[in-house]
């Protein structure tokens, strides 16, 4: 990336470090497993990254698989492995066990 | 109009013709009637600013960096141990290309406490990125004051500056001061508008980064080319100015000069001593002549190569004093000569620290010694005029 | 109705926080909560650095650093001029324990006293992390750190209990004062969002797990953060106008749980475990904190 330098230091363009894939540090890789996912979102709401997106589209969530029909309402957590650094809080904290913890392979 | 005012309050109204939105300041002798007087206009609704009576000198100049981050005029005043205290900050602000204006009571510094007048409260900021200007009455004060924000602010600066007027001599003392009309000033400023990257919540961007070493150099090279294009702003500004209120300014004046063979350098208020002084010599017949500096930063190198380049004899008087050298304008005078083919002899003169007084007799006692030197005498370097030597060596001893 | 940006994400991935630490959590959430209209202005630390190396930012929002001790005078400062032009916008800082509790508790004090319109928020994670886990006066009793370290004459670790900053900032008659644990979800949004919803001096006191210094599994930041709660050592409750007499404590664990769940999860606790009595001086300080105000 060329560099333009800007007067002191500021940086213009909001949220550009989005450009570190940050994604790379990861040593274990939180997977969900939408059989069980209940979509209560606890995993995107503690995501530090943020690495977890809400998936909002309706063509989604009707065919992400889900326990139970009526789940295929709520909009669909979906690791953003770009960005994930592998915590492993969104695997601890879900309270279905949704989520495998896995070690990366590269 | 003509008004009576004292130094401080050159500072506060060049303030309030400028339209300073807000000033965050705290008390300290004897910049402390600037404050006062700027709450004082708030509170007669003669001036629309917020005035922010902050804990300390550190958070006025911490909050002058918010504010003037959010895009809006700036200016603080303070002193001596209150400017010390801001230090780390200051670099801030030169280094984040805020146009903060700020006045100074120059007053020494501790120890021991001592609240009159020296320069050696803003020389320790030399190298802080501001640029410095010392105003050698309260008419210069208000003066420098109002060119101070429109050389800071304009496009090819971007850099804070500050305005050193003499503690007790200028800003305790009631001179008569040629008040510009406010149409005037804001036909000379112009509407305030930043021409920085602010804290807009439409137009969002992070100011205050962090610097790793593949970039920090970049952005201190570019205070550094901001420097340099400031001794020709200053120039356009000084110009401009003459042309609007009709009083002449320039970053070095020199007077006596043209046959001069000793130059006496000052600053601040004793050049207004000085001046007489040289008067009286010249009725005398001695060939001496005056050279006051107005901006010490950036240093105005070019204007005295050419005033002085021919002179035998500069003598350096300051009141300011870098232990293990000598003083700060004496250094750099001799830096500023070192690649020239021809330099005059410098020499330098430590006077008034503290508030001792500079009379007539300081300068005849600094004319002596040069005109030994001019007579191709040895003379020391570093000459403290005015001190009780013996008495300190009884204590010191000598090696 | 305000508008809700809770799916919007203000605060951008890429940054350079260690995996686990519970900072950028406290951080989106008070974004999400008080939306675009916001100025951040951020004391030095590791949030400051691992966000903004130039030329890469994480935030989308305005955001300002100065130095380490001066945020909220810079705030401050942001604040008055955005009274000069009459403009309203949150303006929040984020500061950590080393630059809110002690450096830059004389600013915080001078803010809040002055009264100006800015939420200060604290992420407390017990020690200067940045530097490399230093103690701060906000390191708890019995903490390991590297300027608290622990050996023969000193089996204890940091030897002075953690400074009651919530209470002192009340006790200057701040609008809203508030200790949170984004672990206990709903308690802490609900307090960013009253935080918000006021005028004036606001400060909320977060605790904020960090997996280095701290000395645990990155996954386990919440559980951990949530045991603080539950063991009753980090105490949550809101002093509001400054009425330190009637602090209301907000979350009461159902059933208090041993602090040693709490130690024994962090490295920098480990020393104290090997001694029992050392465990029991801590259980008896967090049962006679819940004696004397636990029933507010």
């Amino acid at each position: 990336m060329e560099i333009v330098y800007t007067r002191g230091g500021v940086i213009p363009y909001p949220g550009n470090s989005t450009e570190n894939k940050t994604g790379s540090w990861r040593v274990f890789k939180p997977v969900i497993n939408y059989e069980k996912c209940i979509r209560c979102m606890i995993c995107w709401q503690f995501c530090p990254e943020p690495a977890i997106l809400k998936i909002k589209d309706e063509d989604v969530k009707k065919n992400t698989p889900a326990p139970k029909e009526p789940i295929k309402r709520l909009p669909v957590p979906e690791i953003d492995y770009d960005y994930c650094k592998g915590c492993g809080i969104c695997y601890n904290e879900c309270p279905v066990n949704a989520i495998d913890f896995v070690k990366e392979e590269r | 109009m003509k008004v009576m005012i004292r130094g401080n309050e050159s500072i506060a109204y060049a303030f309030k013709l400028a339209k300073v939105k807000v000033i965050p300041a705290y008390p300290i002798t004897p910049s402390t009637l600037v404050p006062e007087k700027i709450s004082e206009f708030i509170a007669n609704g003669e001036m629309d600013a917020q005035f922010v009576p902050v804990e300390s000198e550190h958070s006025a100049i911490s909050a002058a960096i918010g504010a003037s981050s959010k895009g809006v005029r700036v200016g603080t005043a303070t002193a001596s141990q209150g400017l010390a205290l801001m230090h780390e900050v200051l670099f801030i602000a030169s280094g984040m290309r805020l146009p903060i204006v700020m006045g100074i009571g120059n007053r020494a510094l501790s120890a021991p406490i001592n609240i009159w007048c020296d320069h050696q409260d803003m020389m320790a900021q030399r190298d802080t990125g501001w640029m410095q200007f010392y105003a050698e009455s309260n008419q210069e004060g208000l003066d420098l004051g109002l060119m101070a924000f429109k050389i800071a602010e304009d496009e090819r600066i971007l850099l804070p500056a500050m305005i050193g007027i003499d503690a007790f001599v200028l800003t305790h003392t009631v001179e008569p001061v040629e008040m510009p009309e406010q149409k005037d000033v804001d036909d000379f400023l112009g509407e305030f508008v930043p021409h920085y990257v602010t804290l807009d919540p439409k137009k969002p961007a992070t100011l205050g980064s962090f610097g790793f070493p593949q970039h920090y150099m970049e952005f201190k090279f570019g205070q550094w080319v901001a420097m340099e294009h400031a001794k020709k702003v200053i120039d356009e500004v000084f110009e401009k100015f003459a042309n609007k209120f009709d009083r002449k300014y320039s970053k070095v004046s020199a007077e006596f000069m043209e046959d001069a063979n000793i130059a006496i350098v000052t600053m601040g208020s004793m050049s207004g001593t000085a001046r007489e002084f040289v008067k009286k010599m010249r009725e005398k017949g001695k060939k001496i002549g005056l050279v006051k500096l107005t901006v010490f930063r950036p240093f105005p190198k070019e204007e005295l190569l050419s005033i002085l380049k021919d002179v035998p004899v500069v003598a350096v008087m300051e009141r300011n004093i870098s232990f293990g050298f000598g003083g700060a304008v004496y250094a750099e005078m001799g830096a500023n000569f070192v690649n020239e083919s021809k330099s005059p002899k410098i020499l330098d003169f430590i006077v008034g620290l503290g508030g001792r007084d500079i009379t007539f007799k300081t300068f005849e006692a600094v004319l002596e010694t040069a005109e030994r030197s001019l007579k191709g005498e040895k003379v020391d370097e570093v000459n403290w005029v005015d001190v009780n030597k013996e008495a300190v060596l009884k204590v010191e001893g000598s090696l | 109705m305000t508008e809700n940006y809770e799916d919007m994400e203000f605060f951008a991935p890429g940054h350079g926080m260690c995996a686990g630490c519970a900072a950028p959590i406290i951080v989106k959430w008070v974004l999400k909560l008080s939306g675009p209209n916001t100025i951040v202005v951020n004391a030095t630390g590791c949030l400051e650095v691992a966000t903004t190396a130039y030329p890469h930012t994480s935030w989308r929002i305005p955001w300002l650093h100065v130095a380490f001790e001066n945020s909220a005078a810079a705030a401050s400062g942001v604040e008055a001029a955005l009274r000069a032009t009459g403009e309203k916008a949150n303006v929040i800082v984020f500061g950590g324990d080393g630059g809110t509790v002690d450096i830059g508790l004389q600013a915080l004090s001078g803010m809040v006293e002055r009264g100006h319109n800015v939420l200060y928020v604290l992420y407390d994670n017990e020690a200067y992390m940045n530097t490399g886990i230093q103690r701060s006066s906000a390191t708890p009793w019995g903490a390991w750190t590297t300027t608290s370290k622990v050996g023969k004459a000193n089996p204890i670790g940091k030897l002075r209990p953690k400074k009651p900053i919530a209470r002192i900032i009340a006790a200057h008659n701040a609008k809203y004062v508030a200790t949170a644990n984004p672990a206990i979800f709903q308690d802490f949004k609900k307090k960013v969002q009253k935080a918000l919803s006021y005028e004036g001096p606001r400060f909320l006191h977060v605790l904020s797990s960090c997996t280095t210094g701290w000395r645990h599994d990155p996954s386990k930041t919440i559980e951990i953060l949530r045991l603080a709660a539950d063991t009753g050592l980090f105490p949550l409750y809101e002093i509001i106008d400054g009425d330190i007499e009637n602090m209301r404590i907000t979350y009461h664990p159902k059933k208090f749980k041993p602090v040693e769940e709490y130690l024994k999860m962090q490295g920098r606790f480990r020393h104290l475990l090997k001694n029992p009595d050392l465990v029991k001086k801590l259980q008896d300080d967090v049962n006679a904190w819940w004696e004397k105000y636990g029933y507010h």
